[in-house]
């Protein structure tokens, strides 16, 4: 039996499978094809302190081997999560992760404020780097001195919790980037976030999404979020969870070879809901492909030429 | 076969048990049942073939059209990447399905019931039809483009009062809009199901609140998730809040929806 636990930032998790914001809804809509209780972790959409309705329609486009989404953080407000949908999952079994989205960093500090006083929530994940919406989140994501003040304040009301900081791949440099999520106080990072894409049509000369601009994602992105992650781990000391268009066990694995702590899985809970459990179920197969036989081992283990 | 059962949703991988005689733009795709025992007519499913790879990363959400013992059928007009390759399925490809998911109509029994079609929006009729409690409430107008021979009408036609009327060209469209309307004006205090195109929704709706006829539409949306989780599919409830189609319909009365 391989083990397939890994723990960083004052997490432990039975594997390194957590699913990522937006594409696993609050987890509860996935309780049918999979037991929530076998996953790394969850993390529940990017949640805000006032209800959002997003973005109008349409919101989504399916790409080659990706998609884009242009949905605008549409959730029911941060209190509507803690009352409805929180107490519903087995966050004693499984950590729940909080997926913080806000506009200025006195909103990101009250959000953290009232997520960090809930036993059910594990760790604090801060969105700094939403496309999707025309102010805001863009704004912080792509400037290092603006991470770092967020970070900051979100660590101060964190009341210990873990901080991770999500960062943006639409950046010249992201490991400067990480580097100021480092120096603001952040517990790990996670990337990347979705890529900014767009898609038109030529019949009705109009852009596919009515955002006109949205975040890419999905298989076509693995080797910028491969590159993203290699480049990140190089800089920081603190963990990193690797995102960006992972749809196996194989897949994960290359994540953790480059140093990744563990990964989020986003788009491929579309492939099919069981996607992520799946997954897991194959990690113990891919890890023999690999020659390995712990994830420490694997971890960071990669042989620059 | 009818009776809501959504807590019980799987992903299956089932065999695709037809054969096609010869390639067509209209398909009765025929899997095996991947373990349904119930469902509600107007509830669809997620199909998506194994073989597709990463080029397509969503399933596809279709109307199930009728449920026995052993397969599960749908009907599929091609009209793009996905509908074409399902249109070229080989027996014994396999196919991931999810479902039932949604809501589907209401199927009260005794209740004199229009049926309104459009196009493909006859699929999901068909196991209505055929799981109705009393059939002889029943009245299916069928609005179509293409031959009548590529839908499952004459089938459907047999069980129930029946008509439909075929869009040769747009110039036909008032009449058509003529004639749902005075189809619906028959059915004040009974009741109006419709699933089609968008602006033939929009009519049945605007005539429906209009005359204070009940009614519910089927919407349709393109879809990543199919399971309420990805908020791709969302339309405008009577609140005009967003609601997923997908898990809080397809189906809506027409009060509580803007199409
Ligand atoms: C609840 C529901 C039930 C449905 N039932 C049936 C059915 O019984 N039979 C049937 O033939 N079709 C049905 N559809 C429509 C069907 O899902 C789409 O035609 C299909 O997804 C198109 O896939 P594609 O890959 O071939 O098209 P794509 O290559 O993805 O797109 C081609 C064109 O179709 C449009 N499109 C894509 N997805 C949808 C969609 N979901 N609805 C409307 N337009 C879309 C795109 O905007 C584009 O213009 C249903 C849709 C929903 C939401
Ligand atoms: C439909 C959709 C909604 C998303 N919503 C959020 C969100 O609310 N907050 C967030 O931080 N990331 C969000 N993301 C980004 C994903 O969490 C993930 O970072 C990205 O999709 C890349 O991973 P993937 O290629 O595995 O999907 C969303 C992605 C998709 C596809
Ligand atoms: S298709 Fe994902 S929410 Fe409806």
């Amino acid at each position: 039996m391989i083990d397939l636990r890994v723990e960083f930032a004052g997490l432990v998790l039975k594997n390194p499978i957590i699913t990522a914001s937006g594409t696993f809804g609050f987890g509860l809509e996935f309780s049918s094809f999979g037991d929530l209780k076998r996953l790394g972790g969850i993390v529940v959409k990017g949640l805000s302190l006032k209800p959002r309705e997003g973005n109008p329609m349409p919101r989504v486009a399916e790409t080659p081997c990706g998609m884009l989404n242009a949905i605008g953080i549409q959730n029911p407000g941060v209190e509507a999560f803690l009352r409805d949908k929180l107490p519903l999952l087995p966050w004693r079994e499984t950590a729940i992760i909080a997926n913080m989205y806000a506009c200025t960093v006195p909103e990101f500090g009250e959000l953290a404020g009232v997520l960090s006083g809930e036993e059910g929530v594990a760790a604090l994940e801060v969105n700094v780097s939403c496309p999707n919406v025309t102010h805001g989140g863009a704004v912080f994501g792509q400037d290092p001195t603006q991470i770092r003040k967020v970070t900051e304040e979100v660590k101060k009301r964190a009341k210990g919790k873990p901080v991770i900081v999500k960062l943006s791949p639409n950046v010249t440099d992201i490991a400067l980037c990480a580097q100021a999520a480092e120096d603001g106080g952040a517990d790990a990072v996670s990337l990347i976030n979705t890529l900014l894409g767009m898609a038109v049509d030529i019949r009705t000369r109009k852009p596919t999404l009515a955002n006109v601009l949205g975040g890419l994602s999905g298989p076509a992105i693995k080797p910028v979020a491969l590159r993203c992650v290699h480049q990140v781990c190089r800089k920081v000391s603190i963990p990193v969870i690797g995102i960006g268009g992972i749809v196996s066990a194989e897949d994960a694995l290359e994540f953790i070879l480059l140093g990744a702590a563990a990964v989020q899985v986003g788009t491929a809970n579309f492939l099919r809901p069981d996607q992520s459990f799946r997954i897991i179920d194959d990690l113990p197969r891919a890890m023999i492909k690999a020659h390995s036989d712990s994830l420490g081992e694997l971890r960071g283990s990669l042989k620059l030429p | 076969m009818v009776e809501r059962n959504c807590r019980e949703v799987k992903v299956r991988e089932v065999r695709f048990l037809g054969t096609w005689d010869e390639p067509s733009d209209f398909v009765e795709l025929t899997l095996d049942n991947p373990g349904w025992e119930s469902y509600r007519p107007g509830q669809f499913a997620m199909l998506r073939a194994k073989h597709w790879g990463l080029e397509l990363p969503w399933g596809r959400p279709f109307s199930i059209s009728r449920v026995d013992a052993e397969s599960v059928t749908f009907f599929v007009q091609v009209v793009g990447r996905g509908t074409s390759r399902l249109a070229r399925l080989r027996p014994d490809d396999v196919v991931i399905i999810w479902g039932p998911l949604g809501n589907g109509f209401s199927a009260p029994p005794a209740t004199p019931t229009l049926l309104l079609a459009g196009g493909m929006g006859i699929a999901p009729f068909r196991g209505y039809i055929e799981n109705h409690p009393s059939p002889e409430f029943l009245h299916l107008l069928f609005a179509h483009r293409a031959s009548i021979d590529f839908y499952p009408y004459l089938n459907m036609s047999e069980k129930v009062r029946a008509e439909s009327i075929q869009e040769r060209s747009p110039d036909d469209l008032p009449l058509i809009i003529a004639r749902l309307e005075a189809a619906m004006d028959e059915y004040e205090g009974g009741l109006v199901l419709a699933c089609g195109p968008t602006p033939f929704l929009r009519t049945v709706q605007a005539h429906a609140l209009k005359k204070n006829i009940r009614a519910e539409v089927s919407l349709e949306k393109t879809m990543a998730c199919g399971v309420g989780a990805c908020l791709g599919c969302v339309c405008k409830d009577g609140q005009g809040k967003h609601v997923q189609v997908c898990a809080r319909g397809p189906v809506f009365a027409t009060a509580d929806v803007q199409i």
